[in-house]
């Protein structure tokens, strides 16, 4: 592999990393939606640079789908949500942002630590793309950690989705990739869709039942 | 005509295979356009003993592994069982679900649906457990969850979404986690066996084991054990368990508890195998056998404080999956023998029990234990059978259970006596807490409706007197079979 193309490639896994970590300081939902939106784009870009370089045509059609659900439809159905449900001022954490950062550097830390040791054998690129694959696995378990609001939650799961696409588009040749990206988006769907019918307002506290009878009546 | 006959049997028996997945995929598909619901739920469990005879055809001939499917002496139990008590939980649904409709705790469309994803989910546990492709399995237990989700959520309760919601969420995480490994385990395989399909097929992995890259495995089992793990509902990564236990329909919770943790168990064990033909990797069995002992002992001390008689078993699911994993995790031909025996004991306990709490529930009209009084006066043989299910899952003889803990135990005497402490430790808080409950249950001042319920009790009869039977006399193939499986798995 080149050196321009080992870069692009580098640089693109990386800021998917730095928005890890800016979705964490986000303190409005909308914001919030903005900036994953934003990580699915980055996404979508690194996917295709892989499927250009790696001369896996497939693997553009992973990226087509980031591009296309993730960083589109998503949103703009997650948009339309708060806007209904009127939740879209806060996001409320379990733990305060400061400290969640603190955490989330740690989190990067150990798994640059882990993921350069224990990968010895491999080139330098899946490497690094491991290590910030496995990052933004981390940080969106720390979001999904943090945060009480179903809506942000669901954020956190589909950010920690997006580095699981990274690490398997950098795995070279590996198969099923866009069986998996569609099995996760099938995933996603349902979640929203889930949060969309019952309301759900907080994690495991709130189900809004009254709301749901509304959608019932107006069924029939 | 002897020809054609036997033509046509040769035919059965090499595509068993086929059979397994396409019945339950077929059914599922007429299900969801059949209104008429006793007719579904006939469907539905004819379909389901199709399944049965048709895993059976896998005692006859085995056929060799493909790309995508795999039949070893490994999986044939598990899919035996599988298909066993798929069948018996339809016969039980049929019967459960005739009341419910009646008092309108369901409506025919809900139904339709929720025979579609019943049919569903044996196919992904099929797929699941058949699998030879580390990638297919893992969208199979991808499968496998959605549709449980969907069926925890089909009271539509604000308690039942809520038990969905949160066994959505836990579970996306653990599947996602069991992604990652399945990602590092093809990176481990790719220098070895080249890219492509061939690093996620299992033969090919277990060909290869010895060469695979140490540390990239063993950080691989780790992500595989938390992810499958969340599954199999090893504590700390239980939380979903009792939720989705007790908040789903009954059969579901039959299925859960006696199928769905042996399916996510399964992939554990594979992964298991694959770390211990590598000389290089970490030990699998330690980690395995600590997530047990916590397991057991944490859902232990939790059977004393539950209120409700299916979050109860539930716990109680935990305690024994606790068990299970301790056992493989220690490993041995011994250890491995008394793992298998104990998890094929716990399913058709664990089951049986939920066909008799399912009754017990609709005739009370309620699942708190305080109001399930004096069960024996009431209902009696209902309150009795669930003396016997609650005596042979807490490990009384002569009751299956019984044998296989006494296994689980005494190889863990032999081998690392100290061990066993926590283990006794943890089956004797586990046994006090049961019979704690079922005392009050069965023979209390007795409380609620006396009203007899229309109930099948065939299915429940079936699970004990096996349970019953494999106490007293297991049938010395069965038991060359076990030892033979557990003489592979290391």
């Amino acid at each position: 592999m080149d050196r321009f193309a080992f870069d692009v490639a580098h640089f693109l896994a990386g800021i998917l990393v730095l928005v890890s970590l800016l979705l964490l300081y986000q303190d409005r939902l909308s914001a919030l939606i903005n900036v994953f939106a934003f990580q699915a784009l980055v996404l979508a870009l690194s996917v295709s640079w892989q499927a250009y370089v790696q001369g896996a045509p497939h693997l553009y059609l992973t990226a087509a789908i980031a591009l296309v659900v993730k960083a589109i439809g998503i949103p703009l159905a997650l948009h339309r949500m708060i806007r209904r449900l009127g939740v879209h001022r806060e996001v409320e954490t379990a733990l305060n942002i400061g400290s969640t950062m603190l955490a989330g550097l740690a989190l990067v830390a150990l798994s640059i630590v882990v993921v350069l040791r224990v990968t010895a054998a491999e080139g330098i690129l899946a490497r690094e793309d491991l290590a910030f694959a496995l990052s933004v696995v981390l940080l969106g378990l720390l979001m999904m950690v943090t945060r009480r609001n179903a809506v942000s939650q669901v954020i956190g799961f589909m950010s920690l989705e997006n580095g699981l696409i990274l690490a398997a588009t950098g795995a070279k040749g590996m198969p099923f990739v866009v069986e998996i990206s569609v099995a996760f988006s099938v995933l996603v769907a349902f979640i929203v869709i889930g949060i969309f019918l019952f309301r759900i307002r907080e994690r495991f506290d709130t189900v809004d039942l009254h709301a749901l009878d509304e959608v019932r009546e107006g069924q029939r | 005509v002897i020809a054609a006959i036997d033509a046509q049997a040769a035919w059965l028996i090499t595509n068993a295979v086929t059979l397994i997945l396409t019945i339950p995929a077929v059914t599922a598909v007429v299900l969801l356009l059949l209104p008429a619901y006793r007719l579904s739920a006939r469907l539905n469990a004819a379909s389901a003993g199709l399944t049965l005879l048709a895993s059976l055809l896998l005692l006859l001939h085995k056929p060799e592994p493909g790309a995508y499917l795999l039949v070893d002496d490994l999986n044939i139990v598990f899919i035996i069982l599988n298909s066993f008590v798929g069948f018996t939980t339809s016969l039980f649904s049929a019967s459960y679900i005739d009341h419910e409709l009646e008092i309108g705790r369901l409506s025919q469309t809900n139904l339709r649906f929720y025979h579609a994803m019943y049919q569903v989910l044996l196919f992904a546990m099929g797929l699941a457990l058949l699998a030879n492709n580390i990638g297919l399995m893992w969208v199979a237990i991808e499968l496998a969850t959605l549709t449980t989700v969907l069926m925890v959520g089909l009271y539509r309760t604000h308690e039942a979404l809520e038990a969905a919601w949160k066994y959505f969420i836990l579970g996306s995480v653990g599947i996602a986690l069991a992604l990652f490994g399945t990602i590092l385990v093809y990176m481990a395989a790719r220098p070895v066996v080249g890219e492509g399909p061939a690093g996620m097929i299992w033969t090919v992995l277990m060909r290869h084991g010895a060469a695979l890259d140490p540390p990239l495995l063993n950080l691989a089992f780790v992500f595989l054990l938390l992810g499958y793990g969340t599954k199999v509902g090893l504590a700390p990564l239980h939380a979903w368990l009792p939720d989705a236990h007790a908040e789903g329909p009954t059969p579901i919770s039959a299925v859960l508890s006696g199928l769905l943790l042996n399916v996510a168990l399964h992939a554990v064990l594979r992964f298991k195998l694959l770390l211990a033909a590598n000389p290089g990797a970490i030990a699998p069995g330690p980690l395995m056998a600590t997530m047990g002992l916590v397991s057991l002992i944490f859902a232990g001390f939790m059977l004393y404080r539950r209120r409700d008689i299916k979050r109860l078993f539930a716990y109680s699911s935990i305690e024994h999956m606790g068990i299970i994993a301790f056992a493989f995790g220690m490993g041995g031909p011994l250890a491995n023998f008394a793992g298998l025996l104990h998890m094929t004991m716990h399913s058709l306990t664990k089951s049986g029990i939920f066909f008799t709490v399912g009754h017990i529930a609709q005739a009370k009209g309620t699942q708190r234990l305080v109001d399930l009084r004096g069960l024996t006066v009431t209902h009696p043989l209902l309150g009795w059978g669930l003396i016997v299910g609650v005596a042979a899952i807490a490990g009384m003889p002569p009751l299956g259970i019984f044998m296989s803990e006494f296994l689980v135990v005494s190889s863990t005497f032999a081998r690392e006596p100290l061990l066993a402490i926590p283990l006794v430790t943890g089956l004797l808080i586990a046994f006090g807490a049961l019979m704690l409950r079922l005392h009050d249950v069965a023979f209390g001042e007795p409380e609620g409706s006396t009203e007899p319920v229309k109930a099948s009790h065939l299915p429940m009869v079936m699970h004990f007197a096996l349970v019953l039977t494999a106490g007293l006399y297991l049938p010395p193939p069965l038991v060359a079979w076990f030892q033979h499986v557990a003489g592979q798995l290391h």
